[in-house]
């Protein structure tokens, strides 16, 4: 703005659209409006409506009246809606750090030189590709009680003499649905990390060689510390995905059985849409914004760990 | 539709390409015909938006379009049909009430003409016309489709839900015919289980299925959710006796059932992995699709038995036809509407639907549908046994919730795998009841 006072002052001659141009925090600004508008849009906007929502009784099928906190106070009092909470928690908790796990191994194996290693890699990413209603129709049909190849195939070798319930039995069913998604959750971590690993200097490994350090103290001294950024970036994605994950549950459970697989997501669905109480399901899905948010800042708080990678030295 | 055109040929002796062609024909001059005589003129220039339910039999789907077209033709109204998943229609028809906005007619389900009824138009005189020409409506039809005394929805059509059984199964067991009480029935899903043939029901959040057999369970012991004040009643020595009953069933129904969906027991039944379950006439009709005739021959319907009232208490769905009020052309589909529920199209409306969908309109009892293939008839009543969603109390936002969360159903699921006893889940169910009512 300072540039434009000074064009104002300095240049009679200049028009106003030329000023504009030539206004760095003008055309800064003119950048930014396009991808602005999309986030305000349609972020922004939802976001406010979802709470606004959540603060009304509306209905699908006609709009509320406000209501202040009563569909939060309705809420607190829900045993399902608890249970839903117990339910994420656990979903997202488990799933994430076997994730993470596995998609870090999987990324220090991709890391390495062998045939076809592009290939490899590109087929690695299916999982997450193949549309998630997709995968969880297979899914759906690998636990089936009635069907399943793993308990067909189980009691053809004589492991089992009946077949695994895996979908009707509560806790099977919160087991099978985490396993669905940590199948199709591990290759974002591990491409992910697998970047991440490639950004490393091979000096870095060679001056610990020469240093003496094995195997596990390369990846302890080395590796880790150096991937801590993209793994604070994967993992605060993964959580974020992992915590309202709906196609899954929906597809193979509905959220059942009794209740047992609802996640918060899954359930404001069933309420809000399908059961019409517009207000109460925006409510639901509000209430998940401080869990989502307290991961965010855990991992915003990761990525400062170092003070080198602001470009302060290290401590 | 196999059947329809077979049929055609043999009647006619010509091609496959003759026979629809005849079929057209003989379509567009009752289309023709009713445009001559109906009470309702289409608007000038009219033209329809229709969204209906996408269609569970193929023949039903292919009718419904002959059907619209052959009216289009003959009264120069321009018609768009658009078929969605029942499941997103629902959402759509209500966010089409709120907005004001949207297709002019919805055929949809359940009683969802009662949670917005100040969008709807009111065709009580269609109503009269047909029910005068047909033989009257069935009381469930009036219940579902009249509010405060005003038809704001035509109840199109009745889809039963009802006992599918394997002959061969149920008479090893030691029954001659399928039992009409419940006690026996308790005793044939037993000795059913104890050959290796178990029943099954869906105890999963299977909205139609699951709440079919759910509700039919807690009528039939007198259990209600609601009374005719609509107080949540559902915490009951009744209700108490129907989940200790269903204990009793449980333990005899094939592994898994916890985990069903509605298209699982259709799964299960068809693979010969479960013998007895409720259900539409659709796994029937897919053995027969399947070509599986051994099956097709082995497997029957039957109502469900009765409680110590002696009167039928059976769930089955209704799918309301609603006009909009935002409609520019409310006389175009009030003449549509009186068309599709008029005698020669309503005709082969049930022909095509094979017994999937039954009449709500006491003159089609004698439609040769429910005869041709005796297995149907069972179908044929499904409209005067049915009791509404609401019962005992009044359909409206309440009751829908109530239905669409699962509480009846998630209640006896809570007995049925021992998770909870059955008044601790009696006294959830209220407790999870109230919150609805208390709107």
């Amino acid at each position: 703005m300072a540039v434009i006072a000074a064009g104002a002052a300095g240049q009679p001659g200049l028009g106003f659209w030329s000023r504009l141009n030539q206004s760095r925090g003008m055309l800064g600004l003119l950048f930014l409006l396009p991808a602005a508008t999309m986030l305000l849009g349609f972020l922004a906007y939802p976001l406010g409506l979802g709470i606004w929502l959540g603060l009304t009784d509306a209905k699908i099928g006609r709009p509320g009246n406000f209501v202040g906190i009563d569909n939060f106070i309705w809420l607190a009092e829900d045993s399902v809606f608890w249970l839903s909470v117990f339910n994420t928690m656990l979903y997202t908790v488990v799933a994430s750090i076997v994730k993470f796990a596995l998609g870090l191994w999987l990324a220090l194996v991709l890391n390495n030189h062998f045939p076809f290693k592009a290939f490899i890699r590109a087929i690695v990413l299916m999982p997450f590709i193949v549309p998630t209603a997709l995968s969880a129709i297979a899914f759906w049909w690998i636990y089936d009680s009635q069907n399943s190849m793993i308990s067909w195939a189980l009691r053809d070798l004589g492991i089992i003499s009946e077949h695994i319930d895996f979908l009707g039995d509560p806790w099977n069913a919160r087991w099978s649905v985490i396993a669905a998604n940590i199948w199709r959750g591990i290759p974002f971590v591990a491409i992910t990390l697998l970047a991440g690993l490639q950004t490393i200097s091979p000096s870095l490994y060679e001056a610990a060689t020469i240093d003496g350090a094995t195997a596990l103290q390369r990846f302890r001294f080395v590796t880790f510390p150096m991937l801590t950024p993209i793994i604070a970036v994967v993992m605060t994605f993964s959580v974020l995905f992992t915590f309202t994950d709906f196609q899954l549950i929906w597809v193979m459970t509905r959220g059942g059985p009794i209740n047992a697989t609802h996640l918060m997501a899954t359930l404001s669905f069933q309420r809000a849409i399908v059961g019409g109480s517009l207000g109460e399901g925006a409510a639901l899905a509000v209430s998940m914004i401080p869990f989502l948010l307290s991961a965010i800042l855990f991992s915003y708080f990761g990525l400062q760990r170092r003070r080198w990678q602001q470009g302060g030295s290290d401590d | 539709m196999t059947l329809f055109t077979r049929r055609d040929a043999l009647k006619t002796g010509v091609g496959f390409a003759a026979a629809a062609g005849l079929g057209s024909k003989v379509l567009l001059d009752a289309a023709h015909a009713f445009a001559q005589e109906a009470p309702w003129k289409p608007e000038k220039g009219a033209s329809l938006r229709i969204l209906r339910w996408q269609r569970f039999v193929v023949a039903e789907g292919e009718n419904f379009a002959a059907l619209t077209d052959a009216f289009a033709k003959a009264t120069g109204v321009k018609i768009r049909v658009d078929s969605l998943g029942f499941e997103d229609l629902r959402p759509k028809a209500a966010v089409a009430a709120n907005a004001g906005a949207g297709p002019d007619i919805i055929w949809n389900i359940h009683a969802d003409n009662h949670l917005y009824p100040d969008a709807l138009v009111d065709v009580s005189d269609v109503a009269d016309w047909i029910g005068k020409r047909s033989g009257g409506w069935f009381p469930i039809a009036e219940l579902y489709g009249k509010r405060r005394g005003k038809w704001n929805s035509i109840p199109a059509t009745i889809s039963g839900n009802l006992m599918n059984y394997r002959i061969s199964h149920m008479k090893k067991a030691g029954f001659e015919n399928f039992p009409d009480n419940l006690p026996d029935f308790l005793k044939l899903m037993q000795a059913l289980k104890k050959n290796g043939n178990p029943g099954g029901f869906a105890l999963g959040n299977a909205s139609g299925d699951g709440n079919s057999w759910v509700l039919w369970l807690l009528w039939a012991h007198g259990a209600r959710i609601v009374d005719e004040k609509d107080k949540v009643v559902i915490n009951s020595p009744e209700t108490i006796a129907a989940l200790e009953y269903g204990k009793q069933l449980a333990e005899t129904f094939a592994p898994g059932a916890a985990s069903w969906l509605d298209p699982s027991n259709n799964k299960a039944f068809l693979d010969g992995q479960c013998s007895l379950t409720n259900n539409g006439i659709s796994i029937y009709a897919a053995a027969i699709a399947q070509g599986n005739k051994e099956l097709a021959a082995d497997t029957d319907h039957a109502f469900y038995p009765m409680g110590a009232s002696k009167k039928p208490t059976e769930f089955h769905v209704n799918f309301p036809l609603m006009i909009y009020k935002h409609s520019k052309f409310k006389n175009a589909a009030k003449a549509y509407l009186a068309y599709m529920m008029d005698k020669p199209q309503y005709d082969k409306f049930l022909q095509g639907a094979v017994g999937y969908l039954s009449h709500s309109l006491k003159a089609y009892d004698n439609h040769p549908v429910w005869t041709e293939d005796k297995k149907r008839l069972p179908f044929r009543d499904v409209a005067a046994r049915s009791l509404p969603l609401s019962h005992a109390g009044s359909l409206g936002y309440a009751a829908s919730q109530v239905f669409s969360d699962f509480v009846a159903v998630n209640m006896v699921a809570e007995v049925a795998t021992g998770a909870k006893s059955p008044k601790q889940a009696a006294e959830d169910a209220q407790k999870r009841a109230e919150r609805y009512y208390k709107v």
